[in-house]
């Protein structure tokens, strides 16, 4: 009998019934989705909480006793790591990846479930490592999320001593968890594609969050062979990354180690980490475009192709992040010359993303004003990636505030809008029911303008010369005191924008409970995640017969058509043959 | 509807922003006027892309917004629009792209008359190493670091003896003479990073990094760490003197050899003896201090410490600020002393004066005060006891009344504040982290238990 995830199920399905079963050691990929994102979520919240703190002591300097230099490091330390891997990877991936592929491409479930159910068992246990490391001697490591040695170690940084040691291990036990999700993802959409389902006719977000995983497999054992090697660093004096040197007036023991080995290796994980993040946010905000403005995604295959170009790119630009390290200065000429190809296919998408509105009957729902909300903060952050891609003006600008604005802009807001609005978009596939529209709006309209508020002014601030990760800028010969007005209308930028996501949570909450009952596809959506016989699917997804596929995901507004969607299941009828000049894609 | 408008605004208020708001690059002081323009070329074509893109957009969402009987348009792909804007594109990017390599190219290419000059970094000071008369730096290497050799000199390299060491974070340069830094770390990794010259390289414990650059305007500019280096880092400052050459030459002739500095005598702690009975008026013959005439304890100051301070107050650095009303009381007396070797026997028997437990005036919670202590111990040591490499001194057994006044004195800026202070700005930037007398007195509290 083939497997589960890839057969047609005659019989009735053995459904865990108990309590525990269905809901905690699940193996169900929907329950293990809403388990990884809700975890996600807090942890962002908890991060989200820490840059408040920072942004308390930015603006208002010498206010808060409880802020001082070492909690402060703390701060940007753990709300950078938490919001890029275990945010941002983790409710990408383990949250949308898990509940989507399966539903997308036609699988009853993940190829591997109980892999699946342990790779969320180890991201939990990641989490709880990490905010351990809160309540140890000395407190979380405060080393910068990049975790650079020496410094990582050695006393002089906050957390030197368990800190970074429980970082280290939390990331391991991360990676694991990736992995074991990982090989499932890829294996599932490889193997597990329903009849009919070719490559060419998945949607974006399963392109999207396939190329991301697969970037991932290849980048993060990268991370965990450097946080093997700075464990060893420090708990039994190897010398990976230790140079000799003389550490607070003592000469240590260490000798020919290599710092600047570390940041190749950290990199060549951090930049591809980057697009792990942005692949599944380009994918789905393509599928909520072409739903909600009733048009096929412009330029598919071009899209296609620009996931897997940008994808492959992303492993020969990491050292772009280390212009200024002390590496060997000729690799300047080919980081620049790489990561400003990299603009090309990413242009591109952005181009086809307007184009889709463009001639489009665009519905401005609220998933549809996150999604165009991305793009215009996308664009933003992109554009000034083309400052700090291009070495020589990375010179003036590394290591200062408009760094900041760029990575939060392109990384943090960016994925964020995509995330709110795939959030929203799926909502009433998850719980059957529609949340509050008008909370919904608030919670765009405070999002992002707030968030733009934040992060514009933040890039002149860079260009002033403020560095990134002070603690306080005291005085200086070139900041003029106007810049310290501009902190603080930044800081209660972000304070309302991190108080604006309580609509968000009420909304969520509310609405499982009390939204309005959606039936069927709410949206008038192609794709196969719609075409489930149960609201929210049952598990199996699919009741005795998996779907069958006829065509790509993107039947919108076909002329000759009568409804303005197709869905993927449906055979391709004489009226639309007739009626236009689209020809069915193989 | 508001979308759009909201796009537009976006748009428009970021052009206005970008023109009107005072904020952008401070004023260049070096010969990269070069970088300056390649980040102009990159502003106008990523401003008119941003621009373009936004406000395409924002006309497409207004004009194909959802009405009763529209229907949108069935356009999979349109091949020759996409290979125009992917020309374009590349077109846009070669155009950012070739002047950014060509600056590099400068950038890397160290022009053969550089002079050469060596920047040390650590924990969180600057100090600067420049050839002596015969045009080159001796070699070094991290194990021969220590107290008496901070720049870890090697003995076995004659080269080494004329080297012009800078003890402390001014470091001087002549107008218009390009110069290639060599940049050199003791323990992690810095970033030395001047605004007003544009250019920042990282500094590398266990290799050699370096930058140059041209100065081109006389002045006085700050040198900031930019890379994250620990507690302190953002107190890691220095300053670059650009001056006219004989200016420079003058400040050039004042700074020691590395052979002079060996030279230097150990005080003489019997002769110190002799000069320490007016000291001991006021601070007690033991050194054991009085608070009713306001002056601290030394028994237990570690000597170089002694010595900074003698000479801090001996030059109008310390004990200056008209508010400092004990300080200027003591300026006077240090200059009672009548030249260096004074000052090095008296604080050599200061130094052997014997340590005594602190005297505890003020009421507050140690507990409380432990947790303050986490940043300060990282440069005066877990024990309080002091860190040479820092110039952290000694803070266990000194009284609390004077600690507290000092850590007042800091964070008003009645010390710490003047230009020569090397280490008093550290002071200044860390004090103020605590905000009420509360925490002061739970820190001093802390401090009289050790």
């Amino acid at each position: 009998m083939q497997h589960v995830a890839i057969a047609d199920q005659t019989e009735e399905l053995h459904d865990p019934h108990s309590f525990i079963t269905k809901y905690v050691w699940s193996q169900d990929h929907k329950v293990i989705a809403i388990q990884y994102g809700g975890t996600a979520i807090f942890v962002g919240l908890v991060a989200l909480v820490l840059s408040g703190l920072m942004r308390l002591q930015l603006g208002f300097p010498e206010s808060f006793d409880f802020i001082d230099p070492s909690a402060y490091l703390q701060f940007v330390t753990m709300h950078g790591m938490i919001m890029v891997i275990y945010l941002l990877t983790a409710l990408l991936l383990g949250g949308f990846g898990n509940y989507l592929i399966p539903l997308m491409i036609g699988a009853r479930d993940m190829v591997f479930p109980y892999l699946n159910m342990l790779s969320f068992w180890f991201y939990l246990l990641s989490v709880i490592i990490l905010l351990s490391s809160f309540f140890v001697p000395g407190g979380p490591t405060g080393a910068g999320w990049t975790l650079y040695p020496p410094q990582a170690i050695l006393e002089g940084t906050p957390g030197y001593d368990w800190g970074i040691i429980l970082m280290l291990a939390s990331l391991a036990v991360f990676i694991i968890a990736f992995t074991m999700g990982g090989l499932n993802y890829v294996t599932t959409v490889l193997q597990a594609r329903t009849h009919g389902m070719t490559l060419m006719r998945m949607p974006l977000t399963i392109w999207g969050i396939f190329t991301a995983t697969v970037l991932g497999l290849l980048a993060f054992p990268a991370l965990l062979v450097s946080a093997i090697m700075m464990m060893l660093d420090k708990l039994i004096g190897t010398s990976f990354f230790m140079p000799a040197l003389v550490s607070l007036g003592e000469n240590l023991d260490y000798t020919g180690g290599s710092p600047v080995l570390f940041q190749h290796l950290f990199w060549f994980f951090g930049h591809p980490e980057v697009y792990i993040v942005a692949l599944p946010a380009f994918g789905m905000v393509s599928d909520v475009l072409a739903t909600h403005a009733r048009k096929n995604i412009f330029g598919y295959r071009m899209m296609v192709w620009a996931i897997v170009a940008i994808g492959g790119l992303s492993f020969i630009v990491w050292a772009h992040h280390m212009y200024v390290s002390g590496m060997h200065p000729a690799f300047g000429f080919f980081f620049a010359t790489t990561t400003l190809i990299i603009a090309v296919p990413t242009a591109i998408k952005v181009y086809n993303w307007v184009l889709t509105l463009w001639q489009g009957n665009i519905h401005l729902t609220v998933p549809m004003l996150f999604a165009i909300g991305f793009i215009f903060t996308f664009t933003h952050g992109g554009l000034t990636g083309l400052f700090l891609g291009n070495v020589v003006i990375d010179l003036p600008l590394s290591d200062t505030y408009f760094v900041v604005a760029h990575f939060h802009m392109v990384m943090g807001v960016s994925p964020i809008m995509v995330l709110f609005a795939a959030i929203y978009h799926w909502y009433p596939l998850m719980t059957g029911r529609m949340f509050n529209v008008t909370l919904g709006k608030l919670h765009f309209w405070f999002t992002f303008l707030g968030t733009y508020a934040i992060y514009l002014p933040m890039h002149y601030i860079g260009i002033l010369g403020v560095p990134r990760r002070y603690f306080a800028m005291g005085t200086t010969d070139f900041i003029p005191e106007s810049a310290q007005t501009l902190n603080a209308s930044i800081t209660v930028s972000a304070l309302i924008v991190g108080m604006s996501q309580l609509f968000f949570l009420a909304n969520v909450f509310w609405s499982i409970r009390n939204g309005e009952k959606t039936g069927h596809n709410p949206w008038g959506a192609t794709s196969l995640e719609w075409q489930t016989p149960d609201v929210p699917p049952k598990h199996g997804n699919w009741g005795k017969e998996l779907p069958r596929v006829y065509r790509w995901a993107y039947d919108y507004s076909v002329p000759g058509a009568k409804e303005d969607f197709i869905p993927q299941n449906h055979p391709v009828t004489k009226e639309e043959q007739t009626g236009g000049e689209h020809e069915e894609k193989a | 509807m508001y979308l759009v408008i909201a796009l537009v605004l976006l748009v428009v208020g970021s052009l206005i922003f970008h023109w009107w708001s005072p904020w952008w690059f401070t004023p260049l002081a070096s010969n990269w006027s070069t970088i300056d323009t390649t980040v102009n070329i990159t502003l106008y074509i990523t401003g008119i892309v941003f621009v373009a893109v936004n406000l395409f957009m924002a006309y497409a969402v207004f004009r194909f917004r959802h009405k009763a009987d529209q229907r949108s348009k069935y356009e999979p792909e349109n091949k020759k629009l996409e290979l125009w804007l992917t020309g374009i594109t590349t077109v846009g990017v070669v155009a950012m792209l070739a002047p950014g390599l060509v600056v590099w190219a400068d950038f890397i290419d160290v022009p053969e008359e550089a002079d050469v000059i060596e920047v040390l970094g650590e924990q969180w000071q600057w100090r600067y190493r420049l050839p002596g008369a015969d045009g080159q730096l001796g070699e070094v290497d991290a194990r021969y670091i220590s107290q008496a050799n901070p720049f870890g000199i090697s003995p076995n390299d004659e080269a080494g003896n004329d080297d012009i060491i800078v003890d402390n974070s001014e470091l001087h340069l002549p107008i218009d003479r390009p110069v290639k830094v060599l940049l050199r770390s003791k323990d992690v990794l810095h970033d030395f990073a001047v605004p007003q010259f544009r250019v920042k390289m990282d500094l590398v414990p266990g290799t050699v990094s370096y930058v140059w650059f041209t100065p081109t305007r006389t002045g006085k500019f700050d040198i900031l760490c930019m890379e994250l280096c620990g507690i302190a880092h953002y107190t890691m400052r220095g300053h670059v003197v650009v001056d006219e050459q004989d200016q420079f030459d003058a400040w050039l002739g004042e700074q020691p050899t590395w052979a002079e500095i060996q030279d230097i005598a150990p005080g003489d702690t019997l002769a110190g003896q002799g000069l320490y009975t007016v000291c001991g008026s006021c601070h007690g013959q033991q050194g054991e201090g009085n608070a009713a005439m306001n002056a601290p304890r030394l028994a237990g100051l570690p000597d170089w410490y002694v010595e900074r301070q003698l000479h801090y107050y001996k030059a109008g650095i310390r004990g200056s600020h008209k508010e400092d009303i004990y300080g200027q009381q003591m300026a006077p007396m240090a200059g009672v002393l009548v030249d260096d070797k004074a000052v090095r026997d008296v604080t050599a028997y200061i130094a052997s004066l014997e340590a005594q437990t602190a005297n505890r005036t003020l009421a507050g919670d140690p507990e409380r005060g432990k947790s303050h202590y986490t940043n300060c111990g990282a440069c005066h040591g877990a024990e309080a006891q002091g860190n040479y490499a820092l110039q952290a001194p000694t803070l266990a057994g000194q009284d609390d009344w004077y600690l507290k006044r000092q850590l007042e004195n800091f964070r008003l800026g009645i010390r710490g504040t003047h230009e020569q202070d090397n280490y008093g700005h550290q002071m200044v930037l860390m004090a103020r982290s605590l905000q009420n007398e509360q925490s002061i007195d739970d820190l001093m509290a802390y401090l009289s238990s050790l």
